[in-house]
């Protein structure tokens, strides 16, 4: 099985807090982007003809900015160059604002069968402290029309830790947005990165900002974040990983590949990959992309390399992987598995962390390995513990 | 080699502040001479080691013989003897002045008389040394060499206005410089069919030679197979060569002779048998009496000194004896600390000494080291009469057996520009600094006296003068001698754990300050762990300060964006790397650089 991530770089405005790799761009560019990615999709076919594919995730950015049409012709792109599953969960991320009815119809026309609707707040103030293009009217209008489309898969994004966000201001954007029934949440606390406007506001310390839009503290965050499990479990939301709650059933398998490291490939700008234990990334560089498959060789491969950071894993490194990413899932992982995929003893890896961490409570161990709710929250701390 | 003219010997050093240039007028000496070509020719030949170059300074004494042709027609031989600038390492100098029978005094043309200026040339007065005058840097724009030759004649006392002004960088006026060494320095004297008096003004370890001897023969003659003596060591050996020095290498030959300047090897193999001072003699011959003003150098300064990785225990040792082989001032004995284990507690003559050897340490040696914070030499009196010489603040005996203490006292000289007095007089207050006076030098500045405790001036005294004075603040001192002081051992508990490398002394008056600012010095530096970390500040076992590092309740969570694992990954790495420069005292990990923190207690 593959899964394909689509990388769409473009968004009309970046939000003060986002370090993705986006950015505005002219309509002529986006055009101009399309086409090297359908080259890209279909030079690199031969290579996964043996895989079938089960996920695609169109991911930005923004991806929702590009014409319904785009989407058709590279999913159409996908169909005739891959193999799929019977029943591929085919997924866009949308911004309120950036696509109307027909566009989203034209979408379940083309496949598309679960639309990721980023909002982060369904509070005006809040939404502008983010530097969002929408407010939360449009969220609700996008939501709405999501829905009368057809779709029955859909996720919407939240944030926590917002700037002068209150822990009631964010149970009740909680409790909104499940009222409306979606079948998954995402929900991170904001992060404050270096190289975005965030950071220079609020990332070295706050004295200079308003009392009213200080970052909440720790443990206001902590508050938030248990609120989240909390609210949501309650109607029936389960977290099947740190940060993601759905309808049973409705986990998002393409971020589930994610965690259980199965094979995905990442097209466009930047995108990442990992293939049997190898992983890479695309150029970051706009133009060399653009040029990349201008011309192509006569054995049909692109006249220049555009992969970077080409890393073959080594068993330790899988191993690393193999824990942290795994432990992210509310399953966590298990002995029987990591046994069969590397051939020796979980205990006779990690004997020694495992009792550790279990001591101190943050992990439970049995046949599977889980974080517990400690656990949870001091994530970062646990996962470290399994890198050599 | 014997039957050289002693008239044509020239036996000099160069003496300056900091930074006026004396390496660079040692370079165009030896360049104008002939010896190496430009090609050659390494910027600053005398300072070879690595370090030296990069600080811009001094650390070892260096030597080199140049032949010069002077106007008269004459060939002459010239001995540069160049000398360490820093103040700890004046007794260095002084016995690489008494080598000498003359000194280029080097001052910058824009900057004039500094404190080391001052210091450098009186001990050069000292050591009867006629001494003459250069001005350096006339092509800076803000030269003003005739202030400069006023402010030499006005402060100093030395004729200065025929001082030949130079450009040391530029190659000007180097000329003038050699023919006013022929003139203005005087031959040396001494009677070659005396008995043999010799007097060490540095060695060096080769590993093929052994100790090799730096010398300058005041009476008497020395060859292979002469056997020598130390007179104060009373070390033996029979030479093996003598020789003298061609810039970068040994030149071997068949006799040194009184006047000269050269090197003796034979077979020693340890550098503390030659120590600095001492005088070599003949053994079948021997003089009657030693040079004068031999004396055991002794530290002043010392820190304990811990591998990062334990491991590297026997590394750090190998380490240290090789350094001791060419620098008999570093003493060193084992000692064990809770909180860091094996490690070393050494003896250095100064803080400039100490960050040297620390910072050679880990680049020749390739160590991580952490270093504890340094300590004076305290004189603990304690009631059964005993005195006790005090290294290492855990050593400190119970309060109750301590009669009264003492701690060392230096005079101190600041040469500031007068709009600094008010800032600098302060600092010297807040230092426990006693006034003594103040000279004018010039209009706009002034020679501040003081006298201040030793242990007030090793942490960062030289960088809180230079940021309150914007750098113009030049400062020398001078070991003055012991005084009864209230002091107190302040001890740092983490998580209720006494740990004994964050142990200092300090004076009983600035102990609740010190531990404050320790305290929240040290909570910025230990990172929060899964529990809450109380960091307490402790005179005597009476909690004086304390804060405390909260449990850390939650961790960022990255959104991973489309499958970028990498990112997530050096998070993690990042972290678990932090962890591995830790010291865990207790259940408590504590960053290796936190036990360097009392070193950075001054904010201002």
């Amino acid at each position: 099985m593959l899964s394909v991530y689509i990388h769409i770089p473009f968004c009309i405005r970046k939000c003060l807090y986002c370090d993705f790799l986006s950015f505005p761009a002219e309509e002529s560019t986006i055009e101009a982007y399309v086409e090297p990615l359908l080259e890209e999709i279909e030079t690199e076919s031969p290579k996964y003809a043996a895989y079938r594919v089960d996920t695609v995730f169109f991911g930005g950015g923004t991806p929702s900015v590009l014409k319904a049409g785009h989407i058709e012709h590279i999913l159409s792109k996908l169909r005739n160059c891959y193999k799929f599953t019977e029943d591929p969960e085919i997924t866009i991320e949308v911004n309120p604002g950036t696509a109307d009815r027909q566009k989203f119809e034209k979408y379940k026309n083309a496949g598309v069968n679960r639309i990721s609707i980023g909002t982060q707040s369904v509070h005006d103030k809040e939404l502008k402290v983010l530097g969002r293009i929408h407010n939360a009217s449009e969220f609700f209008e996008t939501y709405r029309m999501v829905r009368e489309a057809g779709f029955d898969n859909v996720n919407v994004d939240l944030m926590s830790a917002l700037p002068g966000q209150k822990a009631e201001e964010y149970g009740a954007t909680l409790r909104t947005v499940m009222d409306l029934k979606p079948e998954h949440i995402s929900a991170y606390s904001l992060i404050i990165e270096e190289g975005t406007p965030f950071f220079d506001m609020y990332g070295t310390d706050c004295s200079g900002t308003e009392q009213s839009l200080c970052l909440p503290t720790e443990e206001e965050e902590r508050l938030m974040y248990e609120e989240t499990g909390k609210v949501l479990s309650k109607e029936g939301y389960y977290r099947y990983e740190i940060s993601n709650y759905s309808l049973k059933g409705k986990e998002c398998r393409h971020n589930i590949a994610y965690w259980k490291r199965y094979n995905y490939v990442g097209f466009g700008l930047g995108a990442a990959s990992m293939v049997e234990n190898v992983r890479w990334r695309n150029t970051a560089e706009l133009q060399e992309y653009l040029n990349a498959f201008r011309e192509l060789k006569p054995n049909g491969k692109a006249l220049k390399n555009i992969k970077e950071e080409i890393q073959h894993l080594n068993l330790n490194e899988q191993m690393e992987e193999f824990m942290f990413l795994g432990l992210r899932l509310t399953e966590g992982v298990s002995r029987a598995e990591f046994l069969k995929m590397f051939c020796i003893d979980m205990e006779e890896v990690y004997g020694t962390v495992l009792k550790e961490l279990s001591e101190k409570g943050l992990i439970e161990c049995s046949e599977r390995i889980k974080l517990t709710q400690y656990g949870r929250d001091v994530s970062n701390y646990v996962m470290s513990h399994f890198l050599f | 080699m014997s039957g050289i003219d002693q008239s044509k010997i020239r036996n000099f050093c160069i003496v300056a502040h900091i930074d006026h240039g004396k390496s660079t007028l040692a370079d165009r000496i030896i360049e104008k001479t002939g010896l190496l070509t430009s090609r050659e020719m390494q910027a600053q030949v005398l300072d070879n080691m690595e370090l030296e170059r990069e600080r811009g300074i001094t650390i070892k004494a260096q030597t080199v013989r140049i032949i010069y042709k002077a106007q008269d027609g004459e060939e002459y031989i010239f001995n540069l003897i160049d000398t360490p600038g820093h103040v700890d390492f004046n007794y260095e100098v002084s016995r690489s002045l008494a080598a000498c029978d003359g000194a280029i005094l080097v001052v910058d043309a824009a900057q004039g008389i500094e404190a080391q200026t001052l210091a450098n040339v009186y001990l050069a007065l000292d050591h009867n040394l006629d001494v003459f005058p250069v001005i350096n840097k006339i092509d800076l724009p803000s030269a003003d060499p005739q202030r400069v030759k006023d402010e030499i004649e006005d402060i100093i006392g030395i004729e200065a206005q025929d001082a030949p002004l130079i450009s040391a960088k530029n190659g000007i006026g180097i000329e003038e410089v050699l023919e006013a060494v022929v003139q203005k320095i005087p031959a040396p004297s001494g009677n070659p069919d005396n008995p043999l008096k010799a007097l060490i003004f540095d060695s060096l370890y080769d590993s093929y030679k052994g100790v090799i001897i730096f010398c300058r023969i005041k009476e008497g003659r020395v060859r292979k197979g002469t056997q020598i003596m130390m007179m104060a060591t009373g070390a033996k050996a029979e030479v093996v060569e003598v020789g003298y020095f061609g810039p970068g290498q040994f030149i071997p030959c068949e006799e040194l002779s009184a006047g000269m300047v050269g090197y003796i090897t034979a077979s020693i193999k340890n550098v503390k048998d030659t120590t600095v001072g001492d005088t070599v003699t003949d053994v079948k011959n021997p003089c009657a009496e030693p040079l004068p003003g031999y004396k055991k150098v002794n530290s002043m300064v010392y820190c304990g000194m811990y591998p990062a990785d334990g491991a590297k225990y026997p590394d750090l040792r190998d380490a240290l004896e090789k350094l001791q082989l060419n620098d008999a001032s570093l003493h060193y004995e084992p000692e064990t600390s809770v909180a860091l284990g094996f490690g070393f507690r050494c003896g250095f003559l100064g803080l400039l000494h100490l960050e040297i050897i620390q910072e050679r340490l880990e680049r020749e040696y390739n160590l991580d080291l952490v270093t504890t914070a340094p300590s004076v030499i305290y004189k603990v009196h304690k009631n059964n009469g005993e005195i006790i010489e005090l290294t290492n603040p855990s050593n400190l005996p119970d309060p109750t057996e301590i009669d009264y203490m003492e701690e060392p006292v230096v005079s101190a000289e600041i040469m500031v520009t007068t709009e600094f007095i008010g800032s600098i007089m302060e600092l010297c207050q807040e230092r426990r600094g006693r006034y003594l006076g103040m000279e004018y030098m010039e209009e706009t500045r002034a020679l501040l006296k003081y006298e201040l405790p030793l242990n007030e001036i090793i942490y960062d005294f030289f960088d809180a003068l230079k940021s309150r004075s914007r750098g113009y603040a030049s400062f020398d001192y001078d070991l003055k001698g012991y005084e009864e002081s209230r002091l107190v051992k302040l001890d740092i508990l983490i998580n209720h754990e006494e740990v004994d490398a964050l142990s200092f002394i300090v004076h009983a008056d600035s102990a609740y300050e010190r531990g404050r600012k320790m305290c929240e010095k040290l909570k910025e530096e230990i990172p929060r762990h899964l529990f809450e970390i109380p960091i307490q500040a402790a005179v005597g076992g009476k909690i004086i300060a304390r804060e405390t590092v909260k449990a850390m309740r939650k961790d960022v969570l990255a959104k991973c964006y489309g499958g970028d694992i990498t990112r997530k990954k050096k998070l993690l790495e990042k972290q678990k790397e932090g962890k591995k420069r830790m010291r865990q005292i207790g259940s408590v990990e504590i960053p290796q650089k936190a036990f360097m923190s009392v070193l950075k207690l001054d904010d201002k």
